[in-house]
């Protein structure tokens, strides 16, 4: 009880110090809305005829789940930083698991991108983006999967970064190239073989697939946008997700007490 | 009673050093104490006071606090201990009352409740009297930014208080606060050594924070250099003595020996002035010639800094 109790303290925290904050407030959104905006909205007049499918929600799809995933990721890489100031050292000596700890900081950074979530999907549907009501309800479970993998990715990077310096310089080499692995801005399915190779390894690719697997289901551009079903990319997701986490939070620990 | 703290033979080397940043230190610490830490910037404190903590473990050695072995059993150890930060330790962002809400949640003294308004009884309680003894009334209510740094470090060691830990440990806590402050925290601190009977255990690199300590440990370079009670660490420290010197050596060794004037060759004759006798009489009764003359009268911030650069 006490760990459970923990656990939701440290994620209201997390979402609290966001609410309060209203220039990251605005400033986490600018990102997603420029991509989708301009960029898909570009891309959509000039490259638009010369594929089948609407690349303004391609886009959108795609830009949902990076979004989520990267903002949980990061949010969760913070913590580096973090447990030397504010709050976040007296819970590093607090008698709790340091898994509550994880997990706690995963679900907090949740919340998080989740708000941001719901400040893009309006955000679509002002710009004309068709999204029914269902979509977006079905769209809700499917936001908080990609969003606990996109922490547990952030708990595995973390577990292997000393400094918040090492992980601003790590983390674009590690991002930037799964944008376009992951097919967000253009589909994947005809890269060159040593390509296909590293998109498969990118965990972004799950995530932005599951998305649009679930969202372009019964759409007849499903199989031009789609890879896998949402039952094979939700399987590869929770194995992934155990996997980081669990590893990911041993050598957390075992690094941070053993410098 | 079994003390409190007690570290035998502990040792840290950072994975990356060639050498340690604590090397070998042991000490204790009773029940109640009011145990400081002193050393110049990179002597080992923050290390020691890290591993203490349980957020780094020692290389060798082994501690206990509050009879709790540091490795085995850390959770308890955490339970036992309160921690004031070098760096504060709260979210501006946030409410005095929320940091201290977080806090309590998570050492376990109450189940979490968003808001202020649905926690149990007990708890309001508790904040009604916090914020009294602060005088801060209503403004428990506000967001810390709007807290002057001691106000701050106060609400810390109150924070820190509620879970009623066996040992507060302080990391320089006045670093950063004008003068003023300063004093009034140190003031909120022997108040709260007084009503509380919590151990202290200090680290800092002002040698006036000490001398209200029980027990002064001073350490450089991650060994302990001077140990004991602040008069007895001063008396040490401020070894007043006569350097002399004469070309016919012999002569003067056989001339100190006759008037029974202890001395000690370094190479130059070091007699310690600590005891009776003045410079004049020593140097009156002397007849071989002196070559050199020397008297050594440090102030105590000079001893300290020459004991920490050895």
């Amino acid at each position: 009880m006490h760990e459970a109790n923990a656990i939701t303290v440290i994620a209201y925290r997390d979402l609290l110090k966001f609410l309060r904050d209203p220039p990251r407030l605005v400033s986490t959104l600018i990102f997603p809305l420029i991509f989708i905006g301009i960029l898909g909205g570009s891309f959509q007049s000039s490259l638009g005829d010369q594929v089948d499918f609407n690349y303004l929600t391609f886009i959108f799809t795609g830009i949902l789940a990076q979004t989520l995933f990267q903002s949980s990721a990061i949010g969760v890489i913070s913590l580096i930083e973090d447990r030397e100031n504010d709050f976040s050292q007296e819970i590093f000596v607090a008698p709790v698991s340091r898994y509550s700890i994880i997990i706690g900081k995963i679900f907090g950074e949740t919340f998080v991108s989740m708000a941001q979530g719901l400040g893009i999907l309006v955000f679509a549907v002002i710009i004309g983006i068709q999204v029914s009501l269902t979509q977006a309800l079905v769209l809700i479970p499917v936001c908080w999967i990609v969003c606990f993998f996109g922490g547990a990715f952030g708990v595995i990077i973390m577990s292997n970064l000393n400094s918040q310096r090492a992980a601003n310089q790590v983390f674009p080499f590690i991002m930037l190239p799964q944008f376009f692995l992951a097919g967000i801005f253009a589909p994947i399915n005809n890269l060159p073989w040593f390509l296909n190779l590293l998109s498969l390894i990118s965990p972004m690719r799950y995530a932005v697939d599951f998305v649009r697997a679930v969202l372009y289901k019964g759409s007849p551009d499903y199989s031009q946008v789609v890879i896998n079903n949402a039952a094979i990319n939700f399987i590869i997701i929770a194995v992934l997700f155990g996997l980081f986490l669990i590893v990911g939070t041993f050598l957390f620990v075992h690094r941070e007490r053993n410098r | 009673m079994p003390p409190v703290i007690e570290v035998r033979e502990l040792t840290k080397r950072y994975s990356n050093s060639k050498t340690n940043a604590v090397d070998g230190i042991s000490f204790s610490v009773a029940g109640g104490e009011f145990f400081t830490l002193l050393g110049p910037n990179g002597a080992g404190k923050t290390t020691t006071i890290s591993i203490l903590t349980t957020t780094l473990t020692p290389t060798t050695g082994s501690a206990r606090i509050a009879g709790y072995d540091l490795v085995k059993e850390a959770g308890a150890v955490r339970r036992n201990a309160g921690i004031i930060f070098q760096k504060p330790s709260l979210d501006l962002n946030l409410t005095a009352e929320e940091n201290v809400r977080f806090h309590a949640v998570v050492y376990g003294l109450y189940p979490f409740r968003p808001t202020f308004s649905l926690m149990p009884k007990a708890y309001k309680q508790q904040i009604t009297e916090l914020a009294e003894i602060l005088s801060l009334k209503d403004d428990i209510f506000k967001p810390i930014k709007t807290f002057s740094g001691g106000m701050k470090r106060k609400l810390e060691i109150i924070r820190s208080l509620i879970h009623q830990p066996k040992v507060l440990f302080l990391d320089e806590p006045t670093v950063g606060l004008d003068p003023a402050s300063r004093r009034n925290l140190w003031e909120y601190i022997k108040r709260v050594r007084r009503e509380s009977g919590t151990t202290v255990f200090l680290t800092t690199h002002y040698l006036d924070e000490a001398e209200d300590a029980d027990t002064i440990c001073i350490i450089s370079k991650g060994k302990i250099v001077a140990y004991g009670p602040p008069e007895a660490v001063k008396a040490r420290l401020i070894e007043k003595y006569l350097l002399i010197d004469a070309s016919d050596k012999n002569r003067l060794r056989t001339e100190l020996k006759q008037l029974n004037i202890p001395y000690s060759e370094t190479p130059l004759f070091k007699i310690s002035l600590n005891g009776t006798p003045t410079v004049h009489q020593l140097l009156k009764a002397i007849d071989t010639p002196l070559t050199t003359v020397k008297t050594h009268n440090p102030s105590l911030e000079d001893a300290y800094l020459a004991i920490v650069e050895e």
